[in-house]
């Protein structure tokens, strides 16, 4: 909390302190990679080994093989349609809010108060209800779940990118005649398009991750990556390199699209708390 | 809520026009909240009210009793001691993992507030555990604390010099540690990051006057820096209690609540009597239990730090 930078001591003492702390955070992360890329008889050796002998793809091609690696494409069609849904509805849902104040702060209340209940205690009504409609094991239920699951958060952050949007603009382009839509859909739509973004890019990576909700409701059909992950758990241990390389599978991509958006992060973790 | 939150609806356009357009905007303003309200009432009602609904039956995997038979899973729930000490280990991840994270998440923010060389790519890092799956977590931390072929053992071997064997995720007194280890290497850099950026917009010249006058650093602290980033402190807490509170995916992949019930959170147990044990009705009265329990919580926490919204 100073304006002048620190030199000398200081400075390389606070830079090692930050290293080691580095290192705390991404070393489960190494380990759990590296483990995809040994061998068997590397994957369990006493001492561990730290640096296989050579990097090797075969726990990745018995995945593509067995195709394990349809768990992938099934939580990407899931996760990606449910994100464009729930960012459609809920941004219209939080341009009435923000524009209008329709319903209210009670109405804001109950929107965001849907995100704070726990998982468990929705999944079990759901899946009774699921199984009545024949919706267990099927794309179209988790997709549905997982917008109703979102809508919140969109609604939430899309409101605070709305509200900082010049309302001059909407006027005017009212006065040349646009319909109230044509307005939101020309006019407020392109001016929000980075929140927008961002916001679709946090609800995609909630759904990728999620488990509860996929682990009750899926069966064989529509398996999503978490649960296949946590297929390979079990009482014999020699599926590590399996549990290794789909989680890398599994995470990678997101790490890829959060790496782009590192001006949204704060923003997008926080529920708009710092207006990052 | 900003002061011009609602100009179009009265002020915009000319009076005319102003005139003409107030019905179909009345109805415009619905048709852009009705499909989303459709869907989470999905999430938002119909569990609830489903759940209060079978509460008061008595339907199980070899009963389809649905007459109306008063509390009695309530009044079971009371004496179940699982569902006492279910929510008891639920409360000892909430007290010990949050106030861990909060602290290491702020020290964290203070030790890259100021300038250093490769920052951005230092906090860029830092922030990846927070993107990774629950579950993959879980896995990842199994992996590293196997009493034979992970690395953990291996590092204390070094320190201790001899050959260590701790079993972490079975042994009753490591197995809590272990846990929470794996919650505060996944979570605490969510804190940092939240802390980080509402720090680095505290007024540096209040601080720089506070300590010309030769405040001590926690003065400074307590009566500067604090009230500043307290808004942002009372939001990362309460997402970080509510998520602590329904802890399942870590602990799924860790020990499935074991050994025995040992780590068995509320959200575990309500998993294992719904989804295991089939027993519609007593789950149901569980988790309608949760939801009040967690609606006079968060109300009273709420009005307690009055959240600029």
């Amino acid at each position: 909390m100073r304006l002048r930078p620190e030199r000398g001591l200081g400075l390389v003492l606070r830079f090692i302190l930050a290293l080691v702390v580095l290192v705390f955070f991404l070393f489960p992360i190494y380990w759990l990679a590296i483990i995809s890329f040994k061998t068997p008889d590397e994957i369990f050796s006493f001492p561990p080994v730290w640096w296989p002998e050579a990097i090797q793809f075969a726990n990745y091609a018995v995945l593509f093989k067995d195709g394990d690696v349809e768990t992938i494409g099934n939580s990407l069609f899931i996760a990606g349609a449910s994100t464009l849904v729930a960012t459609l509805l809920g941004t219209m849902c939080a341009y009435s809010i923000a524009r209008f104040r329709t319903g209210g702060n009670m109405f804001s209340d109950w929107i965001i108060s849907n995100r704070m209940i726990p998982p468990i205690v929705i999944v079990f009504p759901i899946f009774l209800l699921f199984v009545a409609l024949g919706l267990v094991d099927t794309y179209i239920g988790l997709i549905m779940l997982y917008t109703a699951f979102n809508l919140p958060y969109v609604i939430w952050m899309m409101r605070g990118y709305i509200q900082d949007v010049p309302v001059e603009l909407e006027e005017a382009a009212l006065v040349d005649g646009l319909t109230r839509f044509e307005v939101f859909r020309k006019v407020v739509l392109p001016m929000v398009r980075g929140g927008l973004f961002a916001t679709a890019v946090f609800t995609f990576v909630f759904a990728w991750n999620e488990f509860i909700f996929a682990l009750v409701l899926t069966r064989n059909e529509v398996t999503t990556f978490p649960v296949q992950v946590t297929h390979y758990f079990g009482g014999q241990s020699n599926l590590w390199a399996k549990i290794a390389a789909m989680s890398v599978l599994g995470t990678v991509p997101i790490f890829i699209v959060v790496a782009f958006l590192q001006r949204f992060l704060v923003r997008g973790i926080s529920l708009g708390a710092v207006k990052g | 809520m900003n002061a011009n939150a609602d100009p179009l609806a009265v002020g915009g356009g000319a009076p005319p026009k102003r005139a003409r357009r107030r019905s179909p905007d009345r109805a415009f303003r619905y048709y852009m909240i009705a499909p989303a309200v459709f869907v989470i009432l999905l999430i938002g009602l119909f569990p609830v009210i489903y759940t209060a609904l079978k509460s008061v039956q008595n339907v199980n995997m070899f009963d389809m009793d649905t007459s109306y038979q008063g509390f009695i899973h309530y009044k079971a729930l009371m004496s179940d001691t699982r569902f006492w000490l279910a929510l008891a280990h639920t409360l000892i991840f909430v007290v010990v993992a949050l106030p861990a994270e909060l602290a290491l998440g702020l020290a964290m923010a203070y030790l890259f507030v100021d300038r250093m060389p490769g920052r951005p790519v230092f906090v860029t890092l830092l922030v990846l555990p927070v993107l990774v799956s629950p579950i993959v977590a879980g896995a990842t931390w199994r992996l590293m604390l196997d009493n034979r072929y992970g690395p953990i053992n291996q590092i204390l071997g070094w320190i201790a010099g001899e050959e260590v064997t701790l079993l972490w995720l079975v042994d009753p007194n490591l197995v809590y540690p272990a846990i929470i280890i794996a919650e505060i290497w996944q979570w605490t850099p969510f804190m940092f990051l939240l802390l980080w950026a509402a720090l680095s917009n505290v007024d540096q010249s209040q601080v720089e006057a506070a300590e010309l006058d030769g405040a001590s650093w926690w003065r400074t602290f307590r009566l500067v820096v604090l009230p500043a980033i307290w808004p942002v402190v009372a939001i990362a807490v309460l997402i970080r209690a509510l998520d602590l509170f329904r802890l399942f995916d870590v602990i799924w992949a860790l020990t499935k609540g074991g050994p025995g019930t040992m780590t068995e959170t509320i959200s575990i147990y309500a998993y294992v009597l719904g989804f295991q044990q089939f027993e519609t009705s007593y789950t149901a009265a569980m988790a309608f239990v949760i939801i009040v329990l967690l609606a006079v919580t968060v109300t009273i926490v709420l009005r307690r730090i009055e959240i600029d919204r």
